[in-house]
């Protein structure tokens, strides 16, 4: 049978597209495959020993345990909606501020820049160093104006919320420019209509900027939020392993990687990413519909 | 291959047939499995002194082998992660591997990832086996087989300021008298502490252990746990206070990295913490304790002072190294007796006894640190942590009430609690250990 122009055509498309798709295969989905494969398995130590299913055993450990996954859980919830809700409110803020063009407003948008260009590791360590009990400068300013010093991330207590702001140093930016491109696109009628009526300035932000404004928070909500809850690098280079004495920086990743490679316990751990993974499309899906209703 | 050009680029379905078949024969290609005669003899090592020094020789045992040998060094917790990663992949591009027999083995020999040596350094009459020390070699077996060879050995030293102490009558020599000039000598309102050491809750345990046991304490009880014990609770909360009352702010944060640089910066009165680590503190470049530091054995408890004295660092070969015969021959020379006599003797404490009998070996080291090394040895028992194969999930349980004491909480019930926790995955991790 003769080969038509069409069908050569389209093999020549697949042989064409054949390395993009074995990339993905390869890099995307057979991890996916596997982790949750190896979510029903009893594997421990090593993969490439023998390995028995164990149906959704380590599910039902996981949702049992009380003393690490429910408090890692609580803690990645509480990182996540802290720390985003106030790169929001503070990046609004900022976004408002920096709307109205003036002088040396390239120079500040680019001193903004700089806490989203270093890497969460390095500013782990910077604020390490400027938070250290003993001998960082955080406790000798704090002693200029008479506050005791603090432990910070060597406390217990102080640790998440250290954290958090940390977050919120390096990531209120992004918020800053992501609702700043939101703003830009505003008309400016309904807003001057509503000077003209005599609206105050706070009037005007909450009933016609803000509203107008929505589907840009939800979409800065969604993309920062998913990031937060993924938080990793900076836990883990600021508090170590467990995410501390008393686990009280331990996020669902943090732990996820802890029982991969401290506990070597590779069932239970995939079971663990495999919810998380289930957790964050969760609210990935949640914010994407109330983005969808405000739009429409 | 037929690529036809024309209107549009287009392809015949035999050459079609072709490109499939030969991208699946080429995804399928196993490599080889011999090594080339090129290939060197590769060292994934631990970043430590003893990897710098041995490193300086590596020519002699080049021209041995005929082949080169590359030597790559991370941090303990990269290396692990990067042993972990390869070779749950079987990796052949590791040779020699350098684990902490303690921390890692147990699970790397059920892994099958460690070869079994124990026809070779016992079928070796040169290499006396029998010259190493009973705790390192005891420590080198797993599954009944050998699996290492100790080259590095750790007690911890009592670290202490010569200047401060002699104005509360020494060097302690009991933990009584530590705790009394820890608590005397502290003036933490001026940032200067009695007493510094490490309070992380993993991190923490292996020093933490020499108080344990001379406080008549274990790890474990003939095979329950121990850490629910009047000793271990003792121990523990004599830690805590230590630490708590005299030791500096976020004490739960710090390991070994954050604990030295305060001693070294003259800002703690005393320190505990293994003796491999004292050239720190006599390099002027890091220190300001150089002339006012001293080194005493560990102080006695209840039962006595009972320090650790464990293999911290020790050579194995990778099951799936296609170099075995070139990577046993580099495991024979650099913890063979002339190597490690030579290694001791530039300060870096090996595990053959016929080396510590040899005093030109300890010349090298300060005469209160040698004597510190040789009492300390004598004394000491051959683990720092709770020997099981899940290493990093005991320590994190029996860190627990170590924590609790730093920060002031109720040791005792949370002891009782982290050893109902213990128990349950002893017998956990007993079921493992069945290999």
């Amino acid at each position: 049978m003769a080969t038509t122009f069409e069908q050569s055509s389209r093999r020549l498309k697949w042989a064409l597209l054949a390395p993009a798709l074995a990339f993905v295969g390869l890099m995307i989905a057979f991890p996916l495959v596997f982790t949750v494969y190896l979510s029903l398995t009893d594997a421990f130590g090593a993969v490439n020993a023998g390995t028995s299913l164990v149906g959704l055993q380590n599910f039902a450990d996981a949702l049992g345990d009380t003393r690490r996954f429910w408090p890692a859980v609580g803690r990645t919830v509480v990182f996540t909606v802290g720390a985003v809700a106030l790169e929001t409110v503070l990046g609004l803020a900022l976004a408002m501020l920096l709307r109205k063009p003036f002088r040396g407003m390239e120079v500040v948008r680019t001193i903004l820049m700089v806490p989203l260009l270093a890497t969460p590791v390095a500013i782990g360590i910077l604020w390490m160093l400027i938070l250290d009990p003993t001998n960082g400068v955080a406790n000798h300013l704090l002693g200029f104006v008479g506050v005791p010093p603090q432990e910070f991330l060597g406390s217990v207590s102080q640790s998440l919320p250290t954290l958090m702001l940390i977050d919120v140093w390096q990531w209120t930016p992004m918020m800053t420019l992501l609702l700043l491109a939101g703003l830009t696109t505003l008309p400016e009628e309904p807003e001057e209509a509503a000077r003209v009526d005599g609206a105050t300035a706070w009037q005007r932000f909450v009933h016609v900027v803000l509203p107008m404004l929505r589907t840009t928070v939800l979409t800065a909500l969604v993309l920062r939020g998913v990031d937060a809850l993924k938080t990793f690098d900076l836990i883990y280079a600021t508090k170590g392993p467990g995410g501390g004495s008393d686990f009280e920086a331990e996020t669902l990743n943090v732990y996820a990687y802890g029982l991969t490679f401290d506990y070597l316990e590779y069932g239970l751990a995939s079971a663990v990413l495999v919810l998380f993974t289930l957790f964050i499309v969760a609210v990935v899906v949640v914010l994407r519909r109330r983005t969808e209703r405000s739009a429409s | 291959m037929e690529l036809q050009t024309g209107r549009a680029l287009t392809l015949s379905r035999r050459s079609f047939g072709v490109l499939a078949a030969a991208s699946v024969l080429a995804a399928c290609t196993r490599a080889p499995r011999t090594a080339s005669p090129d290939a060197p003899l590769r060292v994934l090592a631990i970043n430590h002194v003893w990897t710098q020094a041995i490193s300086r020789y590596l020519p002699e045992i080049e021209e041995r082998i005929g082949r080169r040998v590359s030597v790559r060094m991370l941090t303990a917790d990269q290396l692990t992660s990067s042993f972990n990663v390869k070779l749950n992949a079987s990796a052949t591009d590791i040779d020699v591997m350098t684990v902490r027999p303690l921390q890692d083995q147990m699970m790397f020999a059920r892994n099958g990832w460690v070869t079994d040596l124990t026809d070779r350094v016992e079928g070796d009459a040169g290499y006396r086996w029998d010259d190493v020390q009973e705790a390192p070699r005891e420590r080198s077996a797993a599954g009944g087989a050998t699996v290492s060879v100790p080259v590095v050995t750790e007690r911890p030293a009592l670290y202490y300021r010569k200047d401060l102490l002699e104005d509360v009558g020494g060097a302690p020599r009991t933990l009584d008298d530590m705790m009394h000039a820890a608590l005397e000598l502290e003036r933490r309102d001026e940032g200067f502490f009695g007493f510094v050491g490490r309070g992380q809750r993993n991190g923490a345990v292996s020093q933490w252990s020499s108080f344990l046991y001379s406080f008549g304490g274990d790890f474990t009880v003939d095979g329950r746990s121990g850490i629910g014990t009047p000793e271990a609770i003792a121990a523990y909360e004599f830690y805590g206070r230590l630490l708590r009352d005299a030791g500096p702010p976020g004490a739960t944060n710090m390991s070994l990295e954050q604990a030295m640089p305060i001693f070294a910066q003259g800002k703690a009165a005393m320190y505990v913490d293994a003796d491999a680590i004292y050239s720190n503190f006599l390099d002027p470049t890091i220190s300001s304790v150089t002339d006012t530091v001293g080194f005493a054995p560990f102080p006695a408890g209840q039962a006595g002072s009972v320090p650790h004295n464990i293999p911290s660092w020790s050579l194995a070969i990778n099951e799936f190294s296609l170099l075995r015969d070139d990577a046993w021959e580099f495991l024979r020379w650099a913890s063979g007796p002339e190597m490690v006599a030579r290694l001791q003797a530039e300060g870096i404490p090996g595990a053959r006894q016929s080396v510590w009998d040899d005093p030109a070996t300890l010349a090298v080291f300060p005469p209160d640190l040698a004597e510190a090394m040789r009492v300390n040895a004598e004394n000491g028992v051959g683990h720092d942590r709770p020997e099981v194969m899940q290493v990093g999930r005991a320590r994190d349980i029996v860190g627990r009430p170590l924590v609790a004491g730093i920060v002031g909480q109720d040791v005792a019930a949370v002891a009782a609690d982290a050893s109902a926790e213990l128990d349950d995955f002893l017998v956990r991790d007993n079921r493992q250990q069945e290999f």
